[in-house]
């Protein structure tokens, strides 16, 4: 779905380096200082939450000890800087990451790399090197809400890097990897200090994403104060560290049956399996509480995994309402809850 | 049929390394199904055999073993 524009939230920025964050270029042997107000914007936009990276036509070492000497290399991750395309460097950035390309944008000062860049990628947001003071004003990079994830993001996925290291070195099968982690998974009803987050879920989560719908902090602090709604959220933390609040679920709830009417979990846990992990445990709940469970699907072009996922875990296709279709799990089958995650349950 | 279920196998073995699969085994008993891997295992299948797996086909039966993959497969490539 595409979104309006004055919507828009980017999730990276992706940063030139010559005559961009620093002044001259560097393999011409140019003294180098950093550009006026670009030290102050990376430092706000990384509180912000907003992921920062590199595409720069450079020699990688060169680079990063001049980053280092600026005392910024700690902000960016996932760095392309070599002499291929920016635009291939962009999209190898949005693969890594895992986001969507509409999310990022790409600050360079010439013409030629914007222009390169946009005809490649028309989804993403250029910006002028000469702008960059007028970066923090931009709709685009203001998010609603700061949360405690958003100023964490960062070095939540600098774990990620770390941990994804570990498991490409990793000899044994992947199940044996995760049972290494020691994962603990925290399902509980959303608290005060976990509307922001949850309002933020909505938002960014779009490939592990049961229906898409969006909603606003009034409207989740209203179901999470109604009886007839059950609005859970997931925490996941490992030996390496935490991942955040990571998942968001929502129960309409009658007398004679549920309705998940939003699941989703952020795409940095996908291969964690925790997904498949809290639809086992409102299956095991809906059992106890002797309901029929629902499911709400509104297929989109990017979260057919969820679609999947709901499948496996058992849920058929009873009907369509409108473009959404409308699961009901059987509660014969119950699958097993993987060994190498524990799980707390705080209801 | 057979040479359908080399290649299936060949893909669940990059998931189940030290388990020796049997053809009719339940993959789904031993526990690791997550996210990742149900589409993996969707798009394995799409790109390899060149099918497309619709809505219908996403049973939990039409996956559980080797066997049940081989026969989805070939049911759809005769389709």
């Amino acid at each position: 779905m595409e979104k309006a524009k004055d919507e828009r939230k980017i999730k990276c920025i992706v940063w030139d380096l010559d005559n961009t964050v620093w002044n001259g270029v560097l393999l011409e042997g140019d003294t180098l200082t950093l550009r006026e107000g670009v030290a102050e914007v990376i430092r706000t936009l990384d509180e912000r939450g907003i992921l920062q990276s590199i595409a720069s036509k450079n020699e990688y070492d060169a680079a990063m000890t001049q980053l280092k000497k600026f005392g910024i290399d700690e902000y960016f991750i996932y760095h392309e800087i070599n002499w291929g395309p920016k635009s291939n460097s962009i999209k190898n950035i949005a693969k890594s990451i895992n986001i969507g390309i509409d999310t990022l944008a790409f600050v360079d000062d010439q013409q030629f790399e914007l222009e390169e860049v946009q005809y490649s990628v028309p989804e993403i947001l250029c910006i002028h090197a000469d702008k960059v003071r007028e970066m923090l004003t931009m709709p685009e990079l203001n998010p609603r809400f700061i949360t405690s994830d958003s100023k964490l993001r960062r070095q939540m996925y600098m774990s990620d890097i770390r941990r994804n290291n570990i498991e490409q070195a990793f000899e044994g099968t992947q199940d044996e990897f995760l049972s290494t982690l020691n994962m603990n998974f925290t399902i509980s009803k959303v608290g005060d200090d976990d509307l922001k987050r949850a309002e933020e879920l909505t938002v960014r989560t779009h490939q592990l994403n049961a229906t898409g719908y969006t909603y606003s902090y009034e409207e989740l602090d209203f179901f999470r104060k109604s009886k007839d709604h059950l609005l859970l959220i997931a925490g996941l933390e490992d030996k390496y560290g935490t991942y955040g609040k990571i998942g968001l679920c929502l129960l309409e709830c009658t007398r004679d049956s549920w309705t998940l009417k939003l699941l989703l979990m952020s795409c940095r846990v996908m291969s964690r399996g925790v997904g498949a992990v809290m639809i086992n445990l409102i299956i095991r709940m809906a059992k106890e509480a002797n309901v029929r469970l629902f499911a709400e699907f509104l297929p989109t072009n990017r979260n057919r995994t969820m679609y999947v996922t709901y499948k496996f875990a058992g849920f058929k296709e009873v009907g369509n309402n409108n473009g959404i279709n409308i699961l009901e799990n059987g509660l014969s089958y119950i699958p097993p809850l993987p060994d190498y995650i524990k799980l707390n349950v705080e209801l | 049929m057979e040479e359908i279920k080399v290649r299936v196998r060949g893909f669940l073995s990059r998931f189940f390394k030290k388990h020796e699969l049997e053809d009719s085994e339940d993959i789904f008993s031993l526990g690791f199904v997550n996210s990742l891997f149900a589409m993996q295992l969707v798009m394995f299948i799409e790109k390899e055999f060149s099918i497309r797996i619709e809505n219908n086909d996403l049973d939990l039966q039409n996956f559980r073993s080797i066997n049940s993959i081989a026969e989805l497969i070939s049911s759809k490539k005769s389709a």
